[in-house]
């Protein structure tokens, strides 16, 4: 099997050549740092067996953020057959420079210039044949998300057509680096000695770590090259590299409309303008609210009904197989139910939330929402990708969380993974959307209200993680704003199609699938914590009466706490478990829709004031368990995890306290 | 004169790039070095930070970065 490379620079469309080349769907999204690790996939083609991965995205081989290593060490340290290097065909010039880099350490690479029908589209001409032969490698053309040209990428895979010219340097140069290789060649193992060559001469402290790590030996150690790179202090063959890709752009590239970036720019002057610039971010956000909300009221109450109407179907037969009247019960009022409340109250939003989330995301605003709101970050001394990630958790906390990779320096990469919570995943939207409709607004209410309501929660979690991010930079995470930049892709139209196919089966039902995974067991705790009695009384409200004292301290009751612990392994079970727990104390009342939800929340003793804790509590719920793993992994500490749960836990009991006790004067 | 200077839809010219190793280094990434055209492009809401047309591609880069780039308008 031949093992294939797929490197590029971040944002070029390498997870779309992927999947066309693999027929997998990984997700692709347009702005920079959307794969975090390495995805692979196999293929067949012409009776070859293909194993490929996709490397996150990476300017340059001289890494800095811990996704850009991720692909460093796989193109300069692992084995593989061919590296393909997709470039972004409007912007071939910067792209050059990580071929010519890949170049430098092997030959076996193949050029696939991207994103043609885009720079078709800006009258930007491109000489594939002149480059190929310039680099002497295959050059392909492609527009890998229509699959033009991915066929001919593929017949390349066989080619042999690999002419190994180096990039040459300055003859000086070159002789040096000769020189060196000659002297090195003997120790360092597989690696290729000019490139190691070339490193010794341009030093990078993480780099050369490496590079001695993998052959065992520290070059610079030795007084012969320690004296031979005394000669090349002035040698800068990183800016030599970058004027090499100048001059090889300037002889491919043609451009019919020198203002092809006009359309674009004219966009961004309106969504980064200062009058405009915000508040047309808060707007798309609660049009999408808004979408969500409204469209999801209609299809939730049909699965309801349905799922009812089916409830006494199941029932009869479950009686018909004469099982144990406990067993019945156990499987219909509390896994079943349980089960189906999650899928009538998440599947629908979800299921819209996420294609226009994507639609987006796919445009490419997201990175102008970074742009907008980097002033802020810096202010609280973070990282403005912080923005990205935030976004990224409005899906799901655990994906924010790894997705701070993209974030250079290690402490603002913890406080992007510290406060992502506060951004409600999609686990939380429902519960969240539930409680403002049917409190705030009233069940046949405008969505209006209750859209500008939601948008308020979201900006109150917005407003949290700046605090805490500006408390961690001043206490434990002290440091100064690094350095970094950001770029702003060019708008590119979704694939409307796509994205909805692609939202549904990638994002939607894999939450969903998670949730229920996890709505079973918590469905069958619950069900045996209401059942199960200890004096008469069921354990459930052993545990409510001993939680209630704290619960009714935050403005809750000890059954909603039951609910939140309960939803650690899902934030979506949160209010299916208050039901059932709330149904099993005693107040059984059918329901069929919000007004029965209501009802028997009412009749449990809620006001306005515990929906508002509720809200605020589920804002700062603790990351549920897959984003509690993913922290432990992406931080590797143990600490961190815990303070991770920690903050927001004890944010949300702090202003539950206060709302509660405040309002009580009023 | 610097980076952090230029108003929107003014063209420069780096002259010397007087930054730490690690900003240096993400800025040859975008390929920005001596004698690299500049373009200002755009300025957030609040001014900081701003985007430059760079080899093609709109980066945005902080204020702080920027006082550290010398720049000569063409």
């Amino acid at each position: 099997m031949k093992i294939i490379a797929l490197a590029g620079n971040p944002n070029v469309g390498k997870s779309t050549v992927f999947n066309s080349l693999t027929g997998l769907h990984q997700h692709t999204g347009n702005w920079p740092g959307k794969t975090v690790s390495n995805a692979s996939g196999t293929f067949r083609y012409n009776k070859e067996d293909y194993k490929i991965y996709d490397l996150p995205g990476t300017y340059s081989l001289i890494s800095h953020s811990e996704e850009e290593e991720v692909a460093r060490d796989f193109i300069c340290f692992d084995k593989y057959d061919l590296c393909i290097v997709v470039c972004d065909a409007v912007c071939l010039e910067r792209n050059l420079n990580l071929v010519l880099q890949t170049l430098e350490i092997t030959n076996k690479v193949i050029v696939c210039v991207n994103l043609m029908d885009e720079a078709n589209k800006k009258k930007i001409k491109i000489d594939l044949n002149k480059l190929s032969s310039i680099l002497g490698v295959p050059v392909v053309g492609t527009s890998a998300r229509n699959k033009n040209g991915v066929n001919n990428l593929l017949e390349k895979l066989k080619s042999t057509d690999f002419n190994n010219i180096n990039i040459k340097y300055s003859d000086e140069i070159e002789e040096k680096i000769l020189f060196l290789s000659n002297y090195i060649k003997e120790k360092v193992k597989d690696l290729n000695p000019r490139w190691v060559a070339i490193n010794l001469i341009n030093y990078n402290s993480s780099l050369y770590k490496k590079i001695t790590e993998y052959i065992g030996i520290n070059l610079l150690e030795d007084d012969f090259i320690q004296n031979q790179l005394l000669e090349c202090q002035n040698f800068n063959l990183v800016d030599m590299l970058v004027t090499k890709a100048e001059d090889i752009a300037r002889q491919v590239v043609s451009y019919d409309d020198k203002n092809y970036k006009n359309k674009d720019l004219k966009i961004d002057k309106i969504t980064t303008s200062k009058i405009f610039g915000i508040p047309l971010m808060i707007v798309m956000l609660m049009v999408i609210f808004w979408l969500t909300i409204k469209g999801a009221n209609y299809p939730s109450s049909l699965l309801f009904n349905f799922f009812n109407f089916l409830e006494d179907y199941i029932l009869k037969f479950l009686t018909l197989l004469n099982l144990p009247s406990f067993l019945i019960e156990l499987l219909v009022s509390g896994v079943y139910k349980v089960l189906t409340w999650v899928v009538a109250v998440m599947l629908p939003p979800m299921a819209i939330f996420f294609p226009l989330f994507t639609l987006l995301e796919d445009l490419g605003y997201l990175p102008r929402i970074a742009f907008n709101l980097d002033k802020m970050f810096k202010k609280c001394k973070a990282c403005g990708k912080q923005a990205l990630t935030m976004c990224m958790g409005f899906g799901c906390n655990a994906v924010g969380v790894s997705g701070a990779r993209i974030i250079d320096s290690p402490r603002e990469r913890l406080i992007a993974v510290l406060t992502n919570v506060f951004v409600p995943c999609n686990g939380r939207f429902p519960t969240m959307i539930t409680i403002i409709t049917i409190f705030f607004v009233g069940i046949n209410g405008s969505s209006l209200y209750s859209v500008v309501l939601l948008t308020g929660v979201i900006l109150l979690g917005f407003i949290l993680t700046f605090i805490v991010s500006y408390i961690l930079s001043k206490t434990i995470l002290k440091g100064v704003p690094s350095s970094f930049t950001l770029e702003l892709p060019p708008y590119r139209r979704p694939q409307i199609c796509k994205v909805i196919i692609r939202s549904i089966f990638d994002r939607t039902l894999f939450v969903l699938g998670r949730a229920v995974v996890v709505a079973i067991p918590a469905g069958l705790i619950i069900w045996l914590l209401a059942n199960l009695t200890v004096n008469d009384i069921s354990l459930l409200n052993h545990i409510a009466t001993f939680l209630d004292p704290l619960g009714k301290l935050l403005g809750l009751d000890g059954v909603i706490l039951i609910a939140f612990i309960l939803g650690f392994p899902a934030n979506e079970i949160v209010i299916p478990i208050m039901l059932m727990a709330y149904m099993a104390t005693g107040n059984l009342v059918e329901y069929e829709s919000l007004e029965s939800l209501k009802n028997i929340l009412i009749a449990n003793g809620w006001t306005i004031k515990t929906a508002i804790c509720v809200l605020i509590f589920s804002l700062c719920h603790y990351p549920c368990s897959t984003t509690c793993l993913t922290i432990k992994k992406e931080t590797g500490s143990f600490k961190w995890t815990l303070l991770a749960i920690i903050i927001p836990t004890l944010i949300g009991i702090i202003l539950c306290f206060l709302i509660n006790h405040i309002s009580n004067f009023i | 004169m610097y980076l952090s200077d230029m108003n929107v839809g003014d063209k420069a010219i780096v002259k010397k790039v007087d930054a730490s190793e690690n900003i240096k280094r993400r800025l040859l990434d975008i390929g920005l070095i001596n004698g690299t055209q500049v373009e200002c492009v755009l300025k957030s809401p609040f001014n900081d930070p701003m985007a430059y047309l760079i080899r093609g591609a709109i980066i945005a880069i902080r204020k702080n970065d920027c006082n550290k780039i010398e720049v000569e308008i063409i």
